[in-house]
């Protein structure tokens, strides 16, 4: 176990930790802000995925593909949160987790008739398949890299949206309370849109940065969903920064469990033992951490101060 | 308005009700399938369907001159739902045999229950090791291979090449354990490491990286699906194709190959069947796949078409009747039809002897990349269960 394998693995948490932070913003924003448990946030990361897909396929661009396809997932959420999840505001969890997870069913249908059953083609232009040297004698996929990068300035954009600007400044008041906010003569229901709209553009960006790593299959969403959840738990519900901290320590501590638990393991048990514990172990890890936070922390790491 | 829905719907029901007896009373033969035909395995199921009513085409919708129905049920990928569906199926409409099932766990609770309602099962996948040893049955037949069969090919192949220094892959279930044990079972050189992953990972470049640091002579991987595209493509990813030549069982073909294309150039795949077998039975069938439905057919629809044309033989044999169950068993132990494997034989546990071939994915063909058959592993290979099978022939 060299010092460059270390650093390898601790790029690849970074990455996964960047791509579940993309996925739990805006998961973490919407129930913080809106009080809306949303189990098809799933859903429209599988959305941005495809809608990527085929508009690259359409324009012959990557680029263009990519800005089309964020556009598309950003409408396609807010046409969901006028449609269907506006009447749930006031209802209970129970109730818009029924909803929410109606939609899932809805969506991996829809996709499967539109699109089939089988996993899509994706492929990234030449310019994004090579690999750099980080540091000496470490190659990295360019690609992830980018992942890496792109993940980090949204998490410093969003957070300067969120503390910094006017309307960062109606979302919290928004949180806080609702009515106060809407009797002050802010379109309220407009703003709620707006919020939506943009988590699920988050969530169609992770959606679409996957395309090229993952499968694009129906049903994709749910396979990240819960990795999502333990990372919002662990940051602290409806806190952007907890989100932030809670993908890397999720996407670190996956990664470095399933990379080096067993080794470490045979040190010290029998190595058939390290073999048999290692992978079971290794895939426990985040919901032991998760369990953890919630025993010593029960609000996670970071409580949103303003809901 | 909704009351008159209501009396429409009812007078509908009744009037079915009333069709029914009628339509079973004619001469004619019912088929239950089971296969998955929702979620992401969902396409498996489609490559089966889509081979079935190929097969009911080229018979002209009829066996033994009765016309043919067959029955599609969707088993969700639950033993509990398999079980559900081949009960109605057996009960309400009357099946006259089954057929289809992917998954080896749906297999184990679906065939007591058609064996114990007197009928037939022709498995067209799943092949669970039990239903080749000790629990075989008559009146179980597989269309397919035993789940050891297609890595112990590719371990006799690697053995054979003299292969050292080999990475094991695959994820961490019931199936996965079975791969890499099948494996073993011929291949005897050093193995670097085996790792198992978690069942549905998406993300393997922590997996990969490790992989690379070991630097193998090769890699030998089983991952079904989506798990398939996910690996292959982050293998390819990380610029390791060229580096250490991937072997793989159940994870590159004709189901995973569109979405892959370039990104599964050069890998290798064992397998008792490729769409490019020199089979009259099997040029006519892939031929007429791709013209019906615009795509290549992987091997499930092959099995699946072949247990339909077993099916078909046995009821010609039985002039126009499945209604003899001893009888249907003695005619489909005969294997009187074509093929798309070429020659047929049974094993005693009424499993196939079959050939097994080295695979590799090559440039070309109607979709971009093609498996292309490199060489033969097995001649008339049988599986490592069929001594515990104590069935009388």
């Amino acid at each position: 176990m060299n010092l460059i394998l270390v650093f390898e693995q601790m790029l690849n948490g970074v990455q996964f930790g960047v791509m579940l932070f993309l996925m739990a913003a805006g998961l973490t924003l919407v129930f913080g802000i809106m009080n809306l448990v949303n189990l098809a946030h799933g859903s429209l990361y599988m959305v941005g995925a495809y809608l990527t897909v085929a508009a690259v396929q359409w324009t012959g661009s990557y680029p263009l593909g990519v800005l089309l396809g964020l556009l598309g997932t950003l409408v396609v959420g807010m046409l969901v949160e006028v449609i269907a999840l506006r009447t749930l505001y006031e209802r209970d969890h129970l109730d818009q987790v029924l909803a929410t997870f109606g939609l899932i069913l809805f969506f991996n249908e829809l996709i499967a008739i539109i699109w089939g059953r089988a996993a899509l083609y994706t492929s990234l232009p030449t310019y994004l398949q090579g690999f750099i040297e980080i540091i000496p004698g470490s190659i990295y996929p360019v690609y992830r890299a980018l992942v890496i990068g792109v993940g980090l300035v949204v998490g410093a954009v969003l957070w300067y949206v969120v503390a910094r600007t006017r309307l960062g400044m109606l979302i919290r008041a928004g949180a806080s309370n609702r009515t106060m906010v809407a009797a002050l003569g802010v379109n309220i229901r407009l703003l709620y849109t707006v919020v939506f709209g943009f988590g699920a553009a988050l969530a169609g960006l992770a959606g679409l940065m996957a395309g090229p790593i993952y499968a694009v299959q129906p049903g994709m969403g749910e396979l990240i969903l819960i990795q999502v959840f333990v990372v919002i738990v662990i940051g602290g519900i409806g806190s952007i920064r907890g989100a932030l901290v809670g993908a890397l320590i999720v996407g670190m501590v996956d990664t470095l469990g399933r990379a080096f638990l067993r080794p470490l393991l045979a040190h010290f048990i029998s190595p058939p033992a390290a073999e048999a514990a290692g992978p079971a172990l290794a895939s426990m890890l985040i919901y032991l951490l998760m369990a953890l936070v919630l025993a010593v922390r029960p609000e996670g790491l970071f409580q949103a101060k303003s809901g | 308005m909704r009351t008159l829905v209501r009396m429409l719907a009812a007078v509908f029901a009744a009037a079915s009700l009333a069709i029914a007896p009628l339509a079973a009373a004619q001469q004619k033969i019912k088929i239950g399938f089971i296969t998955t035909l929702t979620g992401p395995a969902g396409i498996i199921g489609k490559h089966m369907k889509d081979s079935v009513e190929l097969a009911l085409d080229h018979l002209g919708n009829k066996m033994g001159g009765v016309p043919v129905e067959v029955i599609f049920g969707d088993d969700q990928f639950k033993p509990d739902v398999g079980v559900q569906v081949a009960e109605e199926m057996l009960k309400k409409q009357q099946v006259d045999i089954m057929s289809g099932i992917i998954w080896s766990n749906v297999m184990m609770a679906v065939v007591p229950v058609v064996t114990g309602a007197g009928k037939v099962m022709v498995g067209t996948n799943a092949g669970a090791s039990p239903l080749a040893g000790k629990a075989c049955h008559p009146q179980f037949f597989s269309t397919s291979w035993n789940n050891d069969q297609t890595p112990e090919a590719m371990g006799k192949f690697l053995q054979d090449q003299g292969v050292n220094d080999i990475y094991v892959m695959a994820p961490n279930y019931q199936a996965g354990k079975d791969m890499v044990a099948g494996f073993k079972r011929y291949y005897k050189g050093r193995i670097v490491e085996e790792v198992f992953t978690t069942m549905g990972q998406q993300d393997y470049q922590a997996e990969i990286t490790q992989l690379r640091a070991k630097s193998p002579k090769a890699a030998f991987v089983f991952y079904p699906g989506g798990m398939g595209v996910q690996f292959v493509r982050q293998y390819f990813q990380a610029g390791l194709r060229e580096r250490i030549p991937l072997y793989s069982v159940f994870t590159v073909d004709e189901t995973t190959l569109p979405a892959l294309k370039e990104a599964a150039l050069g890998q290798y795949e064992a397998k008792f069947w490729s769409p490019d077998m020199n089979v009259p039975a099997s040029k006519r069938f892939v031929a007429d796949f791709r013209k019906k439905y615009g795509y290549t057919p992987a091997f499930y629809g092959a099995q699946s078409y072949d247990g339909m044309m077993l099916i078909d033989s046995a009821v010609r044999m039985n002039k126009g009747s499945l209604a003899d169950t001893k009888a249907v068993v003695a005619a489909m132990r005969k294997a009187n039809y074509d093929s798309i494997r070429g020659p047929f034989k049974w094993n005693v546990n009424q499993f196939p002897i079959q050939d097994f071939f080295l695979l590799r994915a090559e440039k070309g063909g109607p979709d971009g990349v093609q498996m292309k058959i490199q060489k033969k592993v097995f001649n008339d290979h049988k599986d490592s269960y069929y001594q515990d099978c104590k069935m009388a022939w």
